[in-house]
């Protein structure tokens, strides 16, 4: 009952905000060209999903980041599991890992453009180099914490390596990939804005920044509501599926 | 270093080197001239004549200029706002939904806006800077000061403390390590953050270097600044782990780096 309180007096707060920052704009204190009513906003906002402009360019960034994620996690957890199995390709490999994780991936954008252009496969190979490292580093760490006693009995069954990997490593290694894949859908948004700013292949990246240049800043505003839900709802949808694939953890 | 480690450390450059050395052999043998890749001889030649002529330095300068400025007041927002919220909890409960929503805005979507009010330069960039490293070092400090013993509040109640006194006697001490921790997280997201900004629009700093040596149709000094970022990039995470092991002994176990 208090904490029912408590969040409608929080939702009260951001009432008060959204109103002080309609008399900021109606006092014009800042300039109607940074700041733009909230009313503009949500007229704009409004026009962009009647028109189907915004929402066509939300629905390409969420497929960009969507299939960037998506190969980056199947790659990490298939490469994180043959590193993991094998001590041997961790000794050599790991090192080398640690060293390019903190590459800053947007640094590798203009290496691909040269490579392969400005265009759609350009995207994902930066969004799936990016968002690879914390699912991939996850993996290879949830496989080195499996209990030993698993793999003796493993081993006294005469399972085969690609049982071991089906059967006990991957399950007891669920809750660090998914961890990791957590991580990921945040670095697989920054990068797809960031994308599609540089190439111009659509996407809310390029919405914003055509906005911010010919200075529609109620077009602005709108675009970084809708990144702001975006990157609310991709993060609770991927807590949720934690949740409801580690419910056995819990109980 | 001892006998194992050393061995470790040679396994580690196994791969590395006969990757670098393959695409050297490869591409020499195959004559390449491309405007795609570069050997890796072309990238350290391409490394060391930006190195000789001052424009790497010059570049490194702007993009740590912009680094530690943004930090700086990063950390100091984050940190205030997380002692604020973390000491008053009302006002805590009453922003949750404000910040909930706030939280989740892409750092690099607020680069349009920040542009078009702040215009290309240090400015704008230091501004992104400090709004990214913020969240982490507030979202750190926060929990860092829910986790101080209850009981140091009581004793600062029982000796009749202010509230500045028990911020410095009790709270800044015991929540220090953790601060650090944010602080080193955040001097890496500064970087990435910073090189990203260059890199789409901002004509400043080492983003900038790789964007018009790609312009050109130069790959091997866009790989050789490619190189120089992961270098710095690694240079500092190694700097300021080791000033944390100094300044926080027995702290460095609890955290995987």
């Amino acid at each position: 009952m208090r904490r029912v309180a408590w969040w409608l007096a929080s939702l009260g707060v951001v009432a008060l905000v959204i109103y002080a920052w309609h008399l900021l704009a109606a006092a014009a204190v800042i300039s109607p060209v940074f700041l733009p009513s909230p009313q503009r906003v949500w007229t704009a906002l409004s026009r962009g999903i009647q028109s189907g402009a915004l929402t066509g360019y939300a629905l390409q960034t969420v497929v960009h980041m969507f299939w960037g994620w998506f190969a980056a996690s199947c790659a990490a957890i298939l490469l994180g599991s043959i590193i993991g199995m094998s001590p041997t390709i961790q000794a050599y490999l790991q090192p080398s890992l640690e060293a390019m994780r903190p590459l800053p991936a947007s640094a590798t954008i203009p290496i691909f453009t040269l490579a392969l252009g400005l265009n759609d496969g350009l995207v994902l190979t930066v969004i799936a180099f990016g968002a690879i490292w914390p699912t991939l580093l996850a993996t290879i760490y949830g496989f080195e914490s499996v209990d030993e006693r698993h793999y003796e009995v493993a081993a006294a069954l005469g399972m085969s390596k690609f049982d071991i990997v089906r059967k006990i490593a991957l399950p007891s290694a669920l809750p660090d990939i998914l961890a990791g894949m957590r991580v990921s859908v945040t670095i697989a948004l920054i990068l797809t804005i960031v994308c599609e700013m540089i190439a111009g292949v659509g996407g809310l990246g390029q919405w914003i920044l055509n906005a911010g240049r010919t200075f529609r800043a109620d077009n602005l505003f709108a675009g970084i509501l809708m990144l702001g839900l975006l990157g609310l709802i991709s993060t609770n949808l991927i807590i949720g599926t934690e949740r409801y694939m580690l419910r056995w953890k819990q109980a | 270093m001892t006998r194992p480690m050393r061995s470790a450390a040679l396994r580690g450059l196994v791969v590395p080197v006969t990757l670098i050395a393959t695409a050297e052999i490869a591409g020499r043998a195959a004559h390449l001239d491309s405007l795609t890749i570069a050997l890796p001889s072309h990238i350290v030649v391409a490394l060391a004549q930006a190195l000789a002529d001052g424009s790497l330095l010059q570049a490194t300068a702007e993009t740590l200029w912009a680094v530690l400025a943004g930090v700086a007041l990063g950390t100091a927002f984050g940190l205030a706002l997380g002692l604020a919220l973390g000491l008053a909890r009302p006002l805590d409960r009453l922003l949750a939904v404000l910040i909930e929503l706030l939280r989740p805005i892409p750092t690099v979507a607020l680069i349009p806006l920040v542009i078009l009010v702040a215009g290309l330069g240090y400015l704008t960039e230091i501004t992104i800077v400090a709004f990214g490293t913020m969240w982490p070092v507030f979202v750190i400090s926060r929990s860092a000061i829910l986790g101080v013993e209850p009981r140091l509040f009581e004793v600062a109640d029982a000796l009749g403390f202010s509230w500045p006194q028990r911020i410095q006697k009790f709270v800044l001490p015991s929540i220090a390590p953790r601060i650090f921790l944010a602080f080193r997280l955040a001097v890496g997201f500064a970087l990435i953050i910073a090189v990203t900004v260059e890199i789409t629009t901002n004509p400043l700093g080492l983003g900038n270097a790789m964007v018009v040596a790609q312009n050109a149709l130069n790959p091997a000094l866009t790989l050789a600044v490619l190189v120089w970022i992961g270098a710095i990039g690694w240079l500092f995470s190694r700097l300021l782990i080791i000033v944390e092991r100094v300044a926080f002994p027995g702290m460095g176990s609890a955290v995987r780096s």
